[in-house]
């Protein structure tokens, strides 16, 4: 491959669209795919400026089932292959994206969430979770990473390629339109000078020899002839997922390990505004803790339940009309004792730290 | 500016609808053009309280209040088949898919192929200025070898980026006899409004599909001053997209 | 000041508010201080209220946008309207109160799929430009709960002295002034990283914008 894109480490201060094209570049990116789309338009825009620099390549395709399907054809090649879309974009890539699901295809997709459903607004919600998470007829076979930050957008971005090709399930990066358009600081560098060891691809086809003589013929199939070894498949999946679990969920928390009365639970930018709105009120004497799932799929969900067994409330924010509730309601389900769930929907809205905290003294 | 000035309003198709005027595209804008040369081809038929009129994404979106028709606005590219499906369910509807270059030829490709390989009774009329204007100016399937647009901002180039789409040569080839073509041009305005009225009366005279092209120009996205603007309508797009009618119902080749 | 400081800017598209709320956030985070930017949506490239955000702090900042701003900076009488859910009694006011005004354009588009671009160096450029002014009709009405208004003839200034186009630096400069957010060499450091190339080709460019920040620090006389 050819020369480092980024030697040491650069500060930078820019949109998260940028910091996409920027990671996709350091995590050694062969091809991107893509179709326009707001709020993520930039991150091709930028890329494509980086390409000739850079000897990667770009292809603009006709629409976004294309850009799904035309992803998948890059990384079985055995490319760094990823795209980008949101809203109803991602809608139309659940079609590629539930094959990779059955075909263990190690894609990635960055997903800037706009308001939902159908055309809505270009600008921001957090309302394509369900979609992202469990969308298409899957079964949730997915890896999905939900960052709040640039430095996030830029580490996750190159680990989602990693992760991708080491557990072979399509992987996301749920961002959304603040993200994507507002300016923030992040510090690139090159991942191996980091000492992060990057997996390498491996063509599905394409192999060295030829097949039938040197080696067997690859037959890749998404399709299955009775129930029972359909069923063989689908569980065999759930036992990899089961088993890389684990090594992969991300969470945060703060302020968890003192005596709480309410646990303020989000994700994405969201958890930016509860974590400051944490800290203020914890100032100001109140019992407030947090907590904030980073990886949404799979779901840290025995993490969750040991802080929400220890509060009789937890609150829920975020910028849809309970998709991310639904995940916690789902890992909460079994506790002995599982809290009382207050809701902070602003679907499309972005909540803003005083919101938070108007609506946690409401409720203590 | 005397008050009395601005109380007379420029002439406008009785079918367009007075309280969303002046309209909200940008300075420079094809779109005008093409809508009033739709506006007059449907007073002249008499046809505004049959007429459901459907637009896209992307600037056609701006024309969801144009009318005083019923309006749907669908998603990107669908609005070929929303409009089919109205016309399946009433004929007697003169149904209008509006749209861009990506509506029609990217990811609305596969719609409008279909629609006319199938002779539908539907109208479509699609804007080409070679770029996708609305969401910042990325490429086309229209957009002109050595163009420079957000996503080939070095040119485009034939060998990465693929050659442009003819939709009026493509869609002439696959229709049946019935059907009306042409492509028209908003440097040309009575040519293109007499294109629009034939495809028009192509539905209502129920023999096919009907699709007229319009070239047109964007020079918020070319970032042209007027003359350059012209130019590249008048001759640079006609170059390669030639004004004429492909296929007009009736007669051979 | 100290802290968090939170600054909301508002304009008519064009009259340049997102190139001045960029380069107080990228003179903040080259300070080594925490900055956010986020522009609104509106409809700015042909008219429309555009709206920034900016925030500025010693410590994390939690969500882009905020409620109560400590400074607002309305370059237009529509603007006024559109940031007063944003003053609160710790808001420091800035308006331009010229005989000058810039006419907004009408702004109800439904269905704008695009936002901005950015003013990057890799993509394009973007800078005050004129989109005409007209003389003032009526006067503004201003928000009655703010800490201080403070008011700024911008328009005028720049009309009479330098060029239209620079307003929007002359109201930087009186902002930075009567604030302290940031100094006037940081903002010149900013400046020139984001249109120093164009600069280059044009060194008058430098002179005047420069010339319009001195300006505008000129037009307020303490800190509030």
């Amino acid at each position: 491959m050819a020369e480092k894109p980024i030697t040491g480490e650069k500060k930078a201060f820019m949109t998260g669209n940028e910091v996409v094209a920027w990671a996709a570049l350091c995590a050694g990116v062969d091809i991107m795919y893509g179709y326009p789309i707001t709020p993520q338009n930039e991150i091709m825009h930028y890329w494509t400026r980086l390409v000739p620099k850079h000897g990667r390549k770009f292809m603009q395709t006709e629409d976004e089932i294309s850009a799904g399907f035309t992803t998948l054809g890059g990384v079985m090649a055995g490319k760094k292959a990823f795209t980008a879309t949101a809203g109803p974009g991602n809608v139309l890539m659940q079609e590629s994206m539930t094959m990779a699901e059955m075909m263990r295809i190690p894609s990635v997709v960055v997903v800037q969430q706009r308001g939902g459903p159908s055309t809505a607004t270009v600008i921001y919600a957090q309302q394509e979770v369900t979609m992202t998470t469990l969308g298409g007829n899957g079964e949730g076979f997915r890896v999905v990473y939900s960052t709040a930050n640039h430095q996030e957008l830029f580490d996750y971005t190159i680990k989602s390629f990693n992760t991708a090709w080491k557990y072979r399930f399509p992987t996301f990066i749920l961002g959304d339109g603040y993200q994507a358009k507002m300016r923030d600081s992040v510090v690139m560098y090159d991942p191996e000078e980091r000492g992060i060891q990057m997996v390498p691809t491996e063509p599905f086809v394409g192999k060295p020899g030829c097949p039938g003589q040197d080696r067997a013929p690859t037959h890749l199939r998404n399709t299955y002839n009775i129930e029972e070894e359909l069923e063989e498949v689908v569980l065999q999946y759930l036992a990899d997922y089961k088993k890389m679990a684990p090594e992969i969920v991300e969470y945060e928390t703060f302020a968890t390990e003192e005596d709480c009365d309410i646990l303020l639970v989000s994700h994405g930018i969201v958890s930016r505004a509860a974590l400051a709105a944490v800290k203020t009120l914890r100032e100001q004497g109140m019992k407030v803790g947090y907590f904030r799932p980073i990886t949404l799929r799979p779901f840290p969900v025995k993490e969750l339940q040991k802080e929400a067994s220890k509060v009789g409330k937890i609150l829920v924010a975020e910028s849809a009309l309970g998709q991310f509730n639904r995940l916690v309601k789902e890992a909460l389900y079994g506790m002995d004792k599982a809290p009382q769930i207050v809701e902070l929907f602003r679907p499309g809205v972005g909540i803003t730290d005083e919101e938070i905290m108007k609506k946690t003294k409401e409720v203590l | 500016m005397s008050e009395n000035l601005m109380s007379i309003q420029p002439s406008m198709p009785k079918c367009w609808n007075i309280a969303t005027k002046p309209h909200k595209f940008c300075p420079g804008c094809g779109h005008g053009i093409v809508l009033k040369c739709l506006g007059e081809a449907i007073d002249e038929l008499g046809i505004q309280e049959r007429v459901v009129f459907g637009c896209d994404i992307g600037c056609s979106l701006l024309a969801w209040d144009f009318f005083a028709c019923d309006t749907i606005q669908t998603h990107h590219g669908r609005t070929t088949p929303v409009m089919t499906g109205v016309k399946r369910a009433v004929p007697d509807r003169i149904v209008i898919a509006y749209m861009g270059d990506g509506g029609g030829y990217a990811i609305g490709s596969q719609h409008l192929f279909n629609s006319a390989t199938r002779n539908e009774k539907i109208t479509a009329i699609l804007v080409n200025n070679t770029n996708y204007g609305m969401t910042g100016g990325q490429m086309a399937p229209t957009t002109l070898p050595g163009q420079k647009t957000e996503t080939c901002p070095y040119g485009r180039d034939l060998e990465n980026d693929g050659y442009p789409t003819k939709g009026p040569e493509a869609v002439a080839a696959i229709t049946p006899e019935g059907a009306y073509i042409a492509r028209g041009t908003v440097a040309k305005p009575r040519d293109l409004k007499k294109y629009i009225k034939k495809a028009l009366e192509t539905q209502l005279n129920g023999t096919g599909f009907s699709f007229v092209e319009a070239l047109s120009g964007c020079p918020t996205n070319w970032r042209t001053n007027a003359a350059d603007t012209w130019n590249m309508i008048e001759k640079k797009m006609t170059e390669f997209y030639e004004p004429k009618e492909l296929k007009v119902p009736g007669k051979e080749g | 000041m100290a802290g968090m400081i939170r600054i909301a800017l508002a304009g008519e598209g064009g009259q340049g508010v997102q190139l001045v709320a960029e380069l107080l956030a990228e003179a903040a985070n080259h300070e080594g201080k925490e900055a956010i930017y986020i522009p609104n949506f509106g409809v700015e490239q042909r008219g429309g209220v555009s709206i920034a955000y900016v925030q500025i702090s010693d410590k994390p900042i939690g969500a882009p946008k905020f409620k109560a701003a400590d400074i607002v900076v309305a370059l237009s009488d529509r603007a006024i309207d559109r940031t007063k859910v944003h003053v609160g009694a710790q808001t420091i006011f800035v308006y331009d109160n010229s005989d000058w005004v810039t006419p907004g354009a009408k702004d109800e588009i439904i269905g704008q799929q695009f936002n901005q671009h950015e003013s990057d160096s890799m993509l394009i450029d973007q800078e005050a430009e004129s989109v005409g002014i007209q003389p003032r009709k009526s006067k503004p009405i201003l928000p009655a709960n703010a800490k201080e208004v403070i008011e700024i003839p911008a328009t005028e200034v720049a009309k009479n002295e330098l060029t239209p186009r620079v307003f929007n630096m002359v109201i930087l400069g009186s902002v930075i002034k009567a604030t302290g957010v940031m100094g006037l060499e940081e903002i010149k450091q900013a400046l020139e990283k984001k249109i120093g190339n164009k600069f280059e080709k044009n060194p008058q460019l430098r002179e005047l914008n420069y010339q319009a920040l001195t300006r505008g620090m000129q037009l307020v006389n303490k800190v509030f």
